[in-house]
């Protein structure tokens, strides 16, 4: 089971409170988990990643376990306390105003 | 009793205001899907519950949602707009070309027999159509695949579709805007397009009375007159009265002919509205006077409409889709500004009072009169 957080406005677009848990069929990668994320929840489809090019959106990161993520391959095996669920998988938006 | 509702698209979120047929008191529902740009929200005239919305963020990409209610819940519909077939280019704003890049849904406009089928006008600029309800969404590419499209180029909000017009009495006519590519129409259903630029006349390129590249902010017709169209370019106001082969000036003694909205009377066809804006870059009204110009001859004679507006110190703008009317008699007319006022007019502009005064930047009002 993987925990994944969302920035506030995918949690609204979603309609979930706090942390998502996910089952994956496979190995925990960033891209498993948003096909995951993705599946039960088609409304983040094109919020997160681009539909087509499936490129991470410029204003969102992906952190776990203290580190920045964002440029690991998509396929990169993600940790194993993520793996586990002992720690979340974060989706983090940008701290900009306007 | 009828009633109409209004649907703001602000910086912030949507609002729905409505009131019954006086047109006295609002009430004010929203934000709709706060901290979100909404664009746009327009309800099928075939099925005024039906609503569609443009949602979008810097960080979030672009979302669509559908209301069936009128507006009171809504759930997420398809976002993938994806360019049929080789992208290609279009001039950038330093000259060199810049493949095809999606941003956001600018203008979302319904079928006007069926509420399944909505078209979309996007940036970077190419029309989209879904016959699903807005589940799936198909480029009409025959517009983005013209032949003029590789020296097309953004305008300062980026090389939106912002207008869509779709021709009541004449099946598969749509006539759309670019900024800044200029004016274009269809007649067999968005299959194929021809520029509709004869007339306008822009000295900020190269050549001044060019087929395409023509900065059009904003069209509008009447429903009765299909074949009439005024238009408010970067700078002129325009008419056609021959569905859009050719255009002239009809700017005549407005204080200047800058601006972005232009709307039709619902009930009079050459009354028409715009609100002159001081440019090219203060984009706030001339004199601190917020001021919308009636013609009642379809342009050249134009009256100021000052009652209820502030007529000092005001330094908003009015976008290009911030301006509806309704269909009541006396005809409603709307705008909203930056500055985050809907101002209402419920005798054809004659008098103006503010519906609400402190939301977010305004982006776009429709009006819908409901039965």
């Amino acid at each position: 089971m993987i925990r994944v957080v969302l920035p506030a406005h995918l949690r609204t677009l979603a309609r979930v409170d706090g942390e998502v848990k996910l089952e994956l069929g496979g190995p925990a990668t960033p891209d498993a988990v948003l096909e995951a994320l993705e599946t039960v929840y088609p409304m983040l489809r094109g919020t997160i990643r681009d539909q087509v090019t499936h490129r991470r959106r410029a204003f969102l990161r992906f952190f776990a376990c203290g580190e920045d993520l964002s440029h690991e391959p998509a396929d990169t095996p993600l940790p194993e306390a993520v793996a586990t669920g002992a720690e979340p998988f974060l989706i983090v938006g940008a701290m900009a105003g306007g | 009793m009828s009633g109409i509702r209004l649907l703001v698209g602000t910086r912030k979120g949507g609002f729905v205001l409505t009131a019954d047929g006086t047109r006295e008191r609002w009430d004010v529902s929203g934000p709709h899907f706060g901290g979100w740009e909404l664009y746009h929200l327009k309800g099928s005239p075939a099925d005024p519950n039906r609503i569609y919305a443009s949602q979008s963020s810097g960080w979030f990409g672009q979302v669509i949602q559908r209301s069936s209610d009128g507006g009171k819940t809504w759930e997420t519909m398809g976002n993938k707009f994806e360019y049929e077939g080789a992208v290609g280019t279009h001039l950038w704003y330093d000259g060199t070309q810049r493949p095809w890049e999606f941003a956001r849904v600018w203008h979302l406009e319904p079928s006007l027999t069926d509420p399944d089928t909505v078209y979309a006008g996007i940036q970077d600029a190419a029309l989209f159509r879904s016959k699903d309800g807005g589940q799936t969404w198909q480029e009409l590419a025959g517009l983005r695949t013209h032949k003029s499209a590789p020296v097309w180029q953004p305008g300062a909000g980026g090389m939106c579709l912002h207008t869509i017009l779709l021709d009541p009495s004449h099946p598969g006519r749509i006539f759309i805007a670019i900024s800044a590519a200029g004016t274009f129409r269809s007649d067999d259903g968005g299959t194929t397009w021809r520029p509709m630029n004869r007339g306008l006349r822009s000295e900020q390129i190269p050549d001044p009375t060019a087929e395409v590249g023509h900065c059009v902010h904003r069209i509008a017709m009447h429903r009765a007159r299909p074949n009439v169209l005024f238009m408010q370019k970067h700078w002129d106001v325009m008419r056609s009265d021959d569905a859009g082969e050719s255009w002239r000036e009809v700017s005549g003694n407005l204080p200047t002919d800058f601006g972005f909205p232009i709307d039709v009377h619902a009930h009079e066809p050459e009354t028409i509205y715009v609100v002159p804006i001081k440019s090219d870059s203060e984009h706030y009204p001339p004199d601190g006077k917020l001021r919308v110009y009636r013609s009642r001859s379809g342009g050249q004679e134009w009256e100021a409409l000052t009652k209820g507006l502030p007529q000092a110190h005001c330094y908003v703008n009015v976008l290009r889709d911030a301006m509806a009317v309704d269909t009541l008699d006396p005809c409603g007319v709307y705008f909203g500004t930056t500055g985050g006022q809907v101002y209402g007019s419920s005798n054809g502009g004659d008098s103006w009072t503010p519906i609400v005064r402190d939301l977010p930047s305004v982006v776009s009002v429709e009006a819908q009169t409901l039965p």
